[in-house]
């Protein structure tokens, strides 16, 4: 018997999408995020359907299942406010199936931000204000407490891990990537530089990405995958590692590959096959973190995030357009959060989701390769276009409510 | 690879982008090892030319020729080949009967492996030749009778034409796949007879002029005091969509004011084209140059911040490329065949006004969309070459060629 446990971690998150919103509505509607009519325009609502559909439903039917039938297997989620508000708005099916999960005990939330921004890189009391949102979220509808955080996109660097110990988390996620950890190995619990207690788990990009992106690629020398070809590798990586950190978006299963792709029966047959062959399968992130001493300190001055080649946040700030929306956006957080406005304050935090200026990537263009741009708009010039209209309209509500100001442009 | 190329201009002698296109393709064709008779309809030196042969099928002058307007259809008259007067070049059927009668003759001394027919104006001499030599066609089309006639039907006899080449053709070419779906919706072509071959831009092509400030003192001024200019540069008729140009530029300047407009150019519009802009109340912030050529055609593509391609119609638009090469940011109509080889552009249906005013008010007032637009469609226009092109068109030849006797 294995003495490996696998740490699994899936992210769950929509944002709300700006629709397209027009210089001719700035002043006139306030209504950013809900669609008209019209079947063209982004629609949340239609785009939430799709994936419950597709992913939500059919991923926590079988995470369900499997926690019934296998004692030992367990995982840890994190869930944005935006899912969570559009989850109870739209399909209240979807959370009842996620509060299932977690009232098995063996399912643990993870602490973020509410609105899946980066607010951390550009405010810190907003950013505050946005995990404490969130934890209450959280308990009011799981009944549960965070304890281990994690940076959207899961950017991470020593000032985070810093700050989340101080803010009392036993634990902090982060990429393995080979930049930080040199020769070392992902299957082990780090201490962040400049922390005592709080334990740093890193994730094993190689394992992860054969599921999340290659899974059902005909090119890769390795498809199909398949189960005991996947435990193989779990034995075979780092062989005295304790940890195997296989982190992922949630809409892997369904959205991102198909239903079609096999990747339901897949991952059932990936936890059956597991379980029988390991005496400790599945542990959460808190388990991992009591039950694993740090094995030495990891030093990351510099950001890193699970997302490009590059792991760093230029797929969200690479570009002068993407630079001057967070600028903008950010720049309004006094006038913001002075009105004591509830629908403005929470507008403007919506429009801090990452995902905004994510559309608004030019990299993938750079590259000559458009097809790897995952965005609902037809460019990232029309992502920025409507999203600096909406930052006008912003600038407006600002002024008639306070009555002062000007509208810049 | 010996091709047989039929055209109707090549520069300097040429009246717009079919003349450029023919002969920097058959250039990079030449350089990759076919050898080309490229037939004229008019008699002239072609400078920088050895790399093929050049025929005149007639002794007219190309300033004669031009008298005939290879652009405007209208101007062709409804007369079948069979009773067109080979001797009256005063007309358009006449000079299309002595192209036929010349490229017949060439046959007996070249023996072409391909022949390769560009536009409507030589493509009954393409299906002559197909007829007398047995080699494949290929008919390129640079336009349709539907892109040049704008909303009206057209010439039926251009369309009769260009119907029965498409029919006879082995293979055809598209400048754009706005172009592919005309020939396969309007002429009822099968798809995976049209291969799609985008137009490219050579670096020399391109004016590398020093940009006299002078030309346009007005509007450099207006730029210095924070306004943006949008300009647009073509021949004004329907077929460029500039009275929706027009109703955009009015209902931008109710968000914004400080943006104005360059109408570069002339055509049966004008008149039109600047009541509008009165009635709309925009007639101070809309310049209209009248017809523009040499510096101030230049220097047009210099002073724009913006430029606009609203064409209803449009098969490739050689222009946007130019206005690229020229630091603008790009605003291009979904009906305009140039968009699909470039990236970095704002798009919009040239009949969504709003969209069109909403997308030129963003760039006047984000420093950062502008650069961002100019700085990468910079990138994506000189990925673009010739030599691409004519390797594609090698490998249409060679389709066309299976099931022929070689």
């Amino acid at each position: 018997m294995s003495q490996k446990s696998v740490v699994l971690y899936l992210h769950v998150h929509q944002p709300y999408r700006v629709r397209p919103y027009t210089v001719f509505e700035t002043s006139q509607s306030h209504d950013y995020f809900n669609a008209p009519s019209d079947l063209s325009s982004i629609d949340n609502e239609r785009l939430f359907q799709k994936v419950a559909d597709k992913s939500y439903r059919p991923m926590n039917a079988k995470l369900l299942e499997l926690l019934h039938t296998h004692p030992d297997f367990k995982l840890s989620l994190s869930i944005t406010g935006t899912f969570l508000e559009q989850a109870e708005q739209w399909a209240p099916d979807v959370l009842d199936g996620f509060k299932q999960l977690v009232a098995t005990g063996r399912v643990e939330i993870l602490a973020e931000t509410y609105y899946h921004s980066l607010a951390f890189y550009y405010s810190q009391t907003e950013f505050i204000r946005q995990v404490e949102l969130h934890s209450k979220k959280i308990n009011e509808l799981f009944g549960v407490t965070p304890s281990v955080f994690r940076g959207t996109e899961l950017a991470y660097d020593n000032s985070v891990a810093q700050w989340a110990e101080a803010a009392g988390y036993s634990g902090i996620l982060a990429e393995g990537w080979d930049g930080i950890l040199d020769w070392r190995s992902p299957g082990y619990v780090y201490r962040p530089v400049g922390t005592e207690s709080i334990g740093l788990l890193l994730k094993n990009y190689h394992l992860s990405d054969d599921i999340a992106f290659r899974f059902s690629n005909r090119a890769w020398s390795e498809w199909p995958l398949t189960a005991d070809k996947f435990t193989h590798w779990l034995h075979s990586t780092d062989i005295d590692a304790p940890l195997v950190n296989l982190f992922m978006d949630y809409e892997t299963f369904g959205e991102h590959q198909w239903s079609d792709t096999g990747i339901f029966d897949f991952f059932g047959n990936f936890i059956s096959t597991w379980c029988d062959l390991t005496d400790t399968p599945f542990l959460t992130v808190s388990d991992a973190i009591t039950r694993h001493q740090s094995v030495g300190e990891l030093d990351v001055p510099h950001t890193v995030t699970w997302a490009d080649s590059e792991r760093d946040l230029s797929a969200w700030t690479g570009n002068d357009m993407q630079r001057e929306a967070l600028r903008h956006l950010y720049a309004l957080e006094h006038d913001v959060i002075r009105t004591d406005d509830p629908q403005l304050i929470a507008d403007w935090r919506k429009l801090q989701a990452s995902d905004h200026v994510y559309y608004m990537s030019t990299k993938w263009l750079s590259d000559g390769d458009v097809h790897a741009y995952f965005s609902p708009y037809d460019s990232p010039y029309d992502a920025f276009l409507y999203y600096i209209n909406v930052i006008r309209d912003l600038r407006w509500r600002l002024m008639k409510h306070h009555n002062i100001g000007r509208l810049h442009g | 690879m010996n091709i047989l190329m039929l055209g109707w201009e090549l520069p300097p002698h040429n009246s717009g982008g079919l003349g450029v296109a023919c002969y920097y393709l058959a250039r990079s064709l030449a350089r990759q090892g076919s050898s080309i008779d490229f037939v004229v309809p008019y008699s002239a030196h072609h400078p920088d030319s050895e790399f093929m042969t050049i025929h005149s099928a007639t002794r007219l002058d190309p300033l004669q020729r031009n008298g005939l307007n290879a652009y405007d259809s209208d101007a062709a008259e409804h007369t079948s080949l069979d009773k067109a007067d080979v001797n009256d070049l005063q007309s358009m059927r006449g000079v299309q009967k002595r192209y036929v009668q010349y490229v017949e003759q060439l046959l007996q001394k070249v023996t072409p492996d391909v022949i390769h027919a560009h536009d409507w104006l030589t493509m009954e001499a393409g299906i002559h030749a197909k007829r007398l030599t047995n080699a494949p066609l290929v008919v390129h089309v640079h336009a349709t009778e539907f892109d040049r006639s704008g909303e009206r039907s057209g010439n039926p006899i251009v369309h009769e034409i260009e119907q029965q080449a498409l029919l006879i053709a082995d293979r055809i070419i598209a400048v754009s796949a706005i172009t592919k779906a005309i020939i396969v919706q309007q002429y009822n072509i099968p798809a995976d007879k049209v291969e799609v071959v985008h137009n490219a831009i050579d670096a020399e092509q391109l004016s590398n002029h020093t940009y006299d400030l002078r030309t346009y003192q007005y509007l450099e001024l207006l730029r210095s005091e924070g306004y943006t200019v949008a300009a647009t540069i073509t021949r004004f008729t329907i077929q460029k969509g500039l009275t929706h140009f027009m109703r955009a530029a009015a209902r931008a300047c109710e968000k914004y004011d400080k943006l104005v407009f360059l109408l570069a150019g002339d055509g049966e519009q004008r008149d039109e084209l600047i009541q509008l802009a009165a009635e709309y109340g925009i007639a101070d912030k809309v310049f209209f140059t009248g017809f523009v050529r040499g510096k101030q055609w230049r220097d047009a593509y210099s002073v724009a911040d913006i430029f606009v391609m609203s064409s209803v119609s449009e098969p490739f638009g050689l222009t946007a490329l130019e206005a690229a090469h020229h630091d603008s940011a790009l605003i291009i109509s979904k009906q305009s065949g140039v968009g699909e080889v470039l990236d970095s552009i704002f798009r919009y249906d040239f009949w969504d006004t709003d969209r069109l005013a909403d997308q030129m008010i963003a760039i006047a007032t984000s420093p950062s969309l502008s650069t961002t637009l100019r700085r990468n469609v910079a990138r994506e226009y000189t990925r673009l070459s010739w030599d691409d092109v004519a390797q594609k068109c090698i490998a249409v030849y060679q389709a066309s060629r299976i099931g022929v006797a070689v």
